[in-house]
């Protein structure tokens, strides 16, 4: 039986079934990271022995019937910032190095307590700072598609090991664009949820007010259901709400009769690649057709959701990213001059350029002086764009459009020009702004065979009508999960 | 309108970020800035006279808790990540004269 081939929820069946043992899943998982991982790079650390371990309780669990969960037994991957007791969190940065935490993020508890397998950490951006997964300490992951791309970021390693068929789920986090925009670049269904949906307890804050945890994942039906296990109220992040339906997977539902969808105007405009308008419109026109009623709208603002957003993202990691001073954990600069040359010599050494790119504008921007000149307008900005938001979904119920801009980059790129590698967030970013959930979906390849992703945007605590109206596409295209077959010997000849 | 970021003011924002950049750093930092401040500065193209500052989207209140200890005692598990302890404490460079 090919293991590899199943979606998260079929495999759970079969194991439930007792069809398939936990621990020849995760077999069948890690011998995949073993042939793919000098291609791509998506994993930064490899639990094997945890995970079968993992694998033995979870089978007794099932076998007793006391686990009888929708993810009972999959083997799954987290991003490197989220973080695990005992094991290895970095973030991808040379500043955490070595650092163990001593405790586990709510949402992946949440996953271990629904049976999921862990399998190890995943590979991004410098502290989730990042479109491309190029700002990695570990180096840049590759896109499974085509190993000379990149698979987007900063959740990029989640979405390359989903891709590549080296786990069957992964979480990532999303502050700009981090789950979707990979997602679309990789092929895969990745999901944003309403802010506060997701426990960020553990998850190592990059723009608090911006970052949420979610699923990354073969198909819409697993999406909803690493959803659903993520997803609860936690009292240990006061920015955590209650909500009173956590029942996504109740969501699948092959019908969008009546569903009122807004394509916005000025996300299908000037810097859109031809080819990933032309996948978009014609994905929506597969909604139109199962009796959606779909129509070009107005989006007000859209242009300015990109500086305001650098400029909180920026202003917030700054003061996040102070705790990191070589005292409690992770590196620590070989010679200093007292204190504060040991907390200027380690960040400098510790973070990369990016990092420090963003900690410098946002010290700047929270200056005396420029706090409300760009702080403040920015945060005024921000409110004007959820109030254009709240306008068009008194119209609609759910906005399509493109992920992103284009299809996956070349390696080697992105870094040169950041105000270029900004711009392709155009979409992702205003989402983040005014707290709403997200997803991407694949609807087709470009001539080269790169994934082109659709986006679509819904009210606050909405995600259910997304995953119905993805889910109907799924059906209505009769899409199902393909493996990427990577040619790892061509893939480690061009990596040389 | 194009942004100049002086000397003294990325040497202030160093002190700020507690970074130490040597002068090529500074030259392109400060190259770095003035390009992304020119494109912050489109916000200026908005009035938001009247506007008040969203920091949560949301209409949630302070949330408050008891203050109640839930975890174990983490105290080996926390110093096991210094880079330097000494016995029970995390060991840094001299701070009082």
């Amino acid at each position: 039986m090919e293991i590899l081939k199943l979606t998260a929820l079929e495999l759970s069946a079969k194991i439930k079934a007792g069809e398939i043992k936990v621990k020849d899943a995760v077999k069948a998982a890690l011998d995949r990271i073993k042939e793919a991982e000098p291609a791509v790079n998506s994993f930064v650390t490899i639990d094997e022995a945890g995970a079968y371990r993992q694998a033995e309780i979870i089978q007794e669990e099932i076998d007793a019937g006391r686990m009888t969960g929708l993810l009972a037994g999959v083997p799954a991957a987290v991003k490197d910032n989220l973080c695990m007791d005992g094991i290895l969190t970095t973030c991808s940065s040379r500043i955490l190095s070595g650092f163990r935490p001593a405790y586990t993020a709510q949402a992946v508890e949440n996953l271990q307590k629904a049976g999921v397998v862990i399998l190890g950490k995943t590979n991004m951006d410098e502290f989730a700072m990042g479109s491309t997964t190029e700002t990695s300490c570990y180096g840049p992951a590759k896109n499974p598609h085509n190993t000379g791309h990149v698979p987007g970021g900063s959740s990029g390693g989640s979405c390359a090991a989903v891709a590549a068929g080296e786990c069957f789920g992964a979480l990532g986090s999303d502050t700009g664009g981090s789950i979707r925009q990979p997602g679309s670049f990789c092929g895969v269904v990745g999901l944003k949820p309403t802010y506060g949906t997701v426990s960020r307890y553990g998850l190592i804050a990059y723009g608090s007010s911006l970052d949420q945890i979610g699923p990354v994942t073969r198909d819409v039906s697993d999406c909803a259901a690493f959803l659903e296990a993520i997803a609860s109220h936690d009292p240990k992040d006061s920015t955590s709400v209650e909500r009173p339906d956590y029942h996504f997977t109740g969501a699948l539902v092959d019908d969008v009769k009546g569903l009122r969808i807004g394509i916005p105007k000025d996300y299908m405009g000037e810097g859109l690649d031809p080819e990933v308008r032309q996948a978009v419109m014609e994905a929506a026109a597969v909604l139109k057709k199962r009796g959606a009623a779909v129509e070009m709208a107005d989006l007000g603002l859209v242009r300015y959701a990109i500086p305001a957003y650098y400029t909180i993202a920026a202003a917030e990691a700054s003061s996040n990213l102070e705790r990191f001073d070589g005292v409690k954990y992770g590196y620590r600069a070989e010679d200093y001059d007292g204190l504060h040359d040991m907390y200027k010599k380690t960040r400098s050494e510790g973070f990369g350029p990016e990092v420090k790119r963003r900690i410098l504008l946002g010290s700047f921007v929270l200056s005396s002086g420029y706090y409300d000149a760009y702080y403040l307008k920015a945060l005024r900005t921000k409110a004007l764009i959820k109030k254009e938001f709240d306008k068009a979904f008194e119209k609609y119920d759910l906005l399509l459009g493109p992920t992103a801009p284009t299809v996956a980059p070349k390696l080697g790129e992105s870094l040169g020009d950041p105000l270029k590698m900004y711009l392709g967030d155009i979409y992702t970013i205003s989402v983040n702004l005014a707290g709403l959930p997200g997803m991407t979906v694949p609807v087709g390849k470009n001539r080269e065979g790169l994934p082109i992703g659709m986006q679509l945007i819904g009210k606050p605590f909405d995600e259910k009508t997304l995953i119905r109206a993805a889910y109907t596409y799924e059906c209505a295209t009769e899409k199902q999960y393909e493996e990427v077959v990577l040619d790892i010997n061509t893939a480690a000849k061009e990596a040389e | 309108m194009a942004n100049k970021i002086s000397d003294e003011t990325i040497e202030y924002v160093g002190i700020l970020a507690k970074l130490k950049l040597s002068e090529e750093e500074k030259e392109a930092a400060k190259a770095d800035m003035e390009k992304m401040l020119d494109y912050i500065d489109i916000l200026n193209e908005l009035d938001t006279s009247g506007v008040e500052p969203m920091s949560h989207v949301f209409p949630v209140n302070n949330v408050f808790r008891e203050d109640v200890v839930t975890n174990g005692d983490g105290r080996e598990s926390a110093l096991a990540n210094a880079p330097k302890r000494r016995e029970d404490s995390f060991e840094v460079p001299r701070t009082i004269g």
